[in-house]
């Protein structure tokens, strides 16, 4: 039997996420490649846009108005919507890695069984089997793996595809919530935003980033001068972020976001595993450490050994003598 | 409050040893283990919330039995207790295989709350704790940065780390809850802990002790690890010695190469 993916689909303010784009993409390919077909799914209070954006690349969208999803967490409601979808005949459920993309994968696999192929940073078909590509251990090895049953719920990482449009908009269909989601949903009380929050990581086309080299709070205004010249976003690294400088929403790698800018910039980030996992997918990579051995070095394009302090301002200055004259 | 923390034992970053063998598992020979990082800022807001409000946090791992050591480790944090699942039809098991298996242990205790790590640093697959809550049909609060049980209300808060900040969420008790590294930094183990820690008790459990049918392909997967290779090296790039101006017009004129400026 031809197989059926079903792409859960994530949305931020309104709109359809970058990495639910990127997946959909990646879904039709599958679909494409083996006869079968690619459906998506989007479970919000106010789901039309969004719904609208996925079908952008799926033949065919299920659009849920969940008022629900306003006041309670989403993910046990978005898994019961997926379940139900089951039904016409799923095979592979893809989800994001993301905090509520994981949950729902885990959410699924416990009410279903089902084997989970996760972090997948692409996947093609080899027979029947689905098997996908994973960056695992910090980015210490790739692996190949598939899962030998009809059926597997895949995670996907930021990049896996490019998010390409399929030319011909798919049908939305708009459905009723199932109501009861699949574990009691925890109510929302509050949601809270942290200063910079506007500015999307994950989408930034430049990112500039700061580690603990820049010794404290004070140390990101400068970061954050050089990300708003270049029209970039801030991101740090988890010793920043530990330290207590700036907000955990802003830390970049294996535990935190992952970033594929054209340009990620550092200043005082030793380029630890952990954190390369975050940014290893960036186009150009420019570091300035003082340190001439620091690790960052192998994955840099250019690589500035100086003191963070001289080397950023007089930057700040050469790109704003440039703009003006 | 009871609180049960699923604590893995895993490579221990801090060597940066981490490696798969030659059948493609995990090889735990060429690291040390530890707890996993997220298991214990779980554990550590476990054992101050129990230091505040009274009563008992215990560990729950799924691991050979030498995993005892490394529970030894959460024990001497604090942890009173300890179950360990160890079976030889477990090796290998896949991210279903443990959550049922977690899920059917869990069951045997008595907790308000259920700690998991929000991911782990080997697998890494982020699963597990969201099924565990799914088996056990109990309210998941994920990637939390902050844990307030209200006990007389039966009743739990929890901020969730969002793409922007963070949510309150509130669910009644018992719960499930995935951590992370916000909820602080956990305590290193006194000597005290750690002579205490020998004598905690540690009851073991297999697959049948557990019942019900939790290996439903008979120990084999159906997920398959089918090769690895190394990550590909980038390109080797430029260093630059030069005193920070001419540094700068150097950085500026690749940007401007590049379309970046
Ligand atoms: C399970 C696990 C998950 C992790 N997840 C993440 C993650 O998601 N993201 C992450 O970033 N890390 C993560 N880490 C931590 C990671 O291993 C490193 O500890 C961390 O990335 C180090 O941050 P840093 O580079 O800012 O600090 P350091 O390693 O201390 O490096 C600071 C650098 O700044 C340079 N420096 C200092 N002063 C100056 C100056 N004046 N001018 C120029 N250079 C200067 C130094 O030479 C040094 O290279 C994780 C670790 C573990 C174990
Ligand atoms: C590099 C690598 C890649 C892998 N990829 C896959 C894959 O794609 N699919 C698959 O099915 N399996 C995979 N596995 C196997 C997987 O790691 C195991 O099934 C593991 O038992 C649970 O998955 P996890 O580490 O991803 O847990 P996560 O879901 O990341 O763990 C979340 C939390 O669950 C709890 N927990 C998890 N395992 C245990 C345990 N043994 N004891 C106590 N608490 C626990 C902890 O609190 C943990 O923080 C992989 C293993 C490795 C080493």
């Amino acid at each position: 039997m031809p197989p059926t993916l079903l792409v859960i689909g994530e949305v931020a303010d309104g709109h359809l996420t970058k990495l639910s784009a990127e997946i959909a993409t990646l879904a039709a390919g599958l679909a494409g490649s083996s006869g079968g077909t690619a459906l998506g799914l989007i479970v919000d209070a106010a789901p039309d846009g969004a719904a609208a954006e996925l079908a952008a690349y799926l033949p065919r969208v299920v659009s849920v108005a969940s008022a629900a999803a306003a006041d309670e967490v989403w993910a046990p409601h978005a898994a019961a919507e997926a379940r139900r979808l089951l039904d016409e005949g799923v095979t592979h459920v893809l989800a994001g890695v993301t905090n509520d993309g994981r949950d729902v994968a885990g959410l699924l696999c416990g009410a279903l069984g089902w084997g989970v192929l996760a972090n997948a940073a692409g996947a093609t078909w080899e027979g029947e089997r689905l098997v996908v590509e994973a960056v695992v251990l910090a980015g210490k090895a790739i692996t190949r793996s598939t899962v030998d049953a009809p059926s597997a719920i895949v995670t996907v990482t930021p990049g896996a595809a490019d998010a390409v449009g399929s030319g011909a908009p798919g049908r939305v269909e708009s459905r009723e919530p199932a109501g009861s989601p699949v574990v009691p949903a925890a109510r929302v009380l509050e949601r809270v935003a942290e200063a910079g929050a506007e500015a999307s990581l994950e989408e930034a086309n430049v990112v500039v980033v700061g580690g603990r080299g820049v010794g404290g709070p004070e140390g990101f205004e400068l970061v954050d001068e050089l990300a708003g010249l270049l029209g970039g976003v801030t991101g740090a690294s988890r010793a920043a972020v530990d330290a207590g400088w700036i907000p955990y929403a802003r830390q970049i790698g294996q535990t935190g976001k992952v970033v594929r800018p054209a340009l990620y910039l550092s200043l005082g980030v030793s380029g630890a595993m952990q954190h390369r996992a975050g940014m290893q997918g960036s186009q150009n990579v420019i570091a300035i450490n003082r340190d001439p051995d620091a690790p960052v070095a192998e994955i840099a394009d250019l690589f500035v050994v100086g003191d963070l302090f001289a080397v950023g301002p007089a930057l700040s200055a050469e790109i704003r003598a440039r703009r003006g004259g | 409050m009871r609180i049960l923390v699923m604590t893995k034992p895993v490579p221990d970053p801090a060597a940066n040893a981490e490696r798969l063998g030659p059948d493609l598992r995990l090889d735990r020979a060429a690291s040390p283990s530890v707890v996993n990082g997220n298991d214990e800022y779980g554990l550590e807001a476990a054992l101050q919330l129990v230091e505040r409000l009274g009563g008992e946090v215990a560990i729950l791992t799924m691991a050979p039995a030498a995993g005892v050591e490394t529970m030894r480790k959460a024990l001497a944090m604090g942890a009173m207790r300890g179950v360990l699942v160890a079976d030889d039809a477990l090796a290998g098991a896949d991210i279903p295989t443990t959550i049922r298996v977690l899920a059917a242990a869990a069951a045997t205790q008595e907790f308000d709350l259920l700690l998991g790590g929000l991911d782990t640093s080997d697998g890494a697959g982020g699963a597990v704790t969201a099924g565990v809550a799914a088996r056990l049909g109990l309210p998941l609060l994920s990637a939390a940065a902050l844990i307030e049980p209200d006990e007389a209300g039966r009743t739990v808060r929890v901020r969730r780390l969002s793409a922007k900040g963070y949510d309150v969420l509130q669910a009644p008790m018992p719960a499930v809850i995935s951590c992370t590294q916000v909820l602080g930094t956990p305590r290193y183990p006194s000597l005290k802990g750690i002579m205490a820690a020998r004598s905690r008790q540690i009851t073991t459990l297999s697959v049948a002790d557990l019942g019900g049918d939790l290996l439903p392909g008979g120990g084999q997967w159906p997920s398959r690890v089918l090769g690895v290779q190394p990550p590909p090296s980038r390109a080797a790039g430029r260093t630059i010695t030069a005193a920070p101006a001419d540094a700068a017009r150097e950085i500026a004129d690749f940007l401007a190469e590049r379309r970046l400026i």
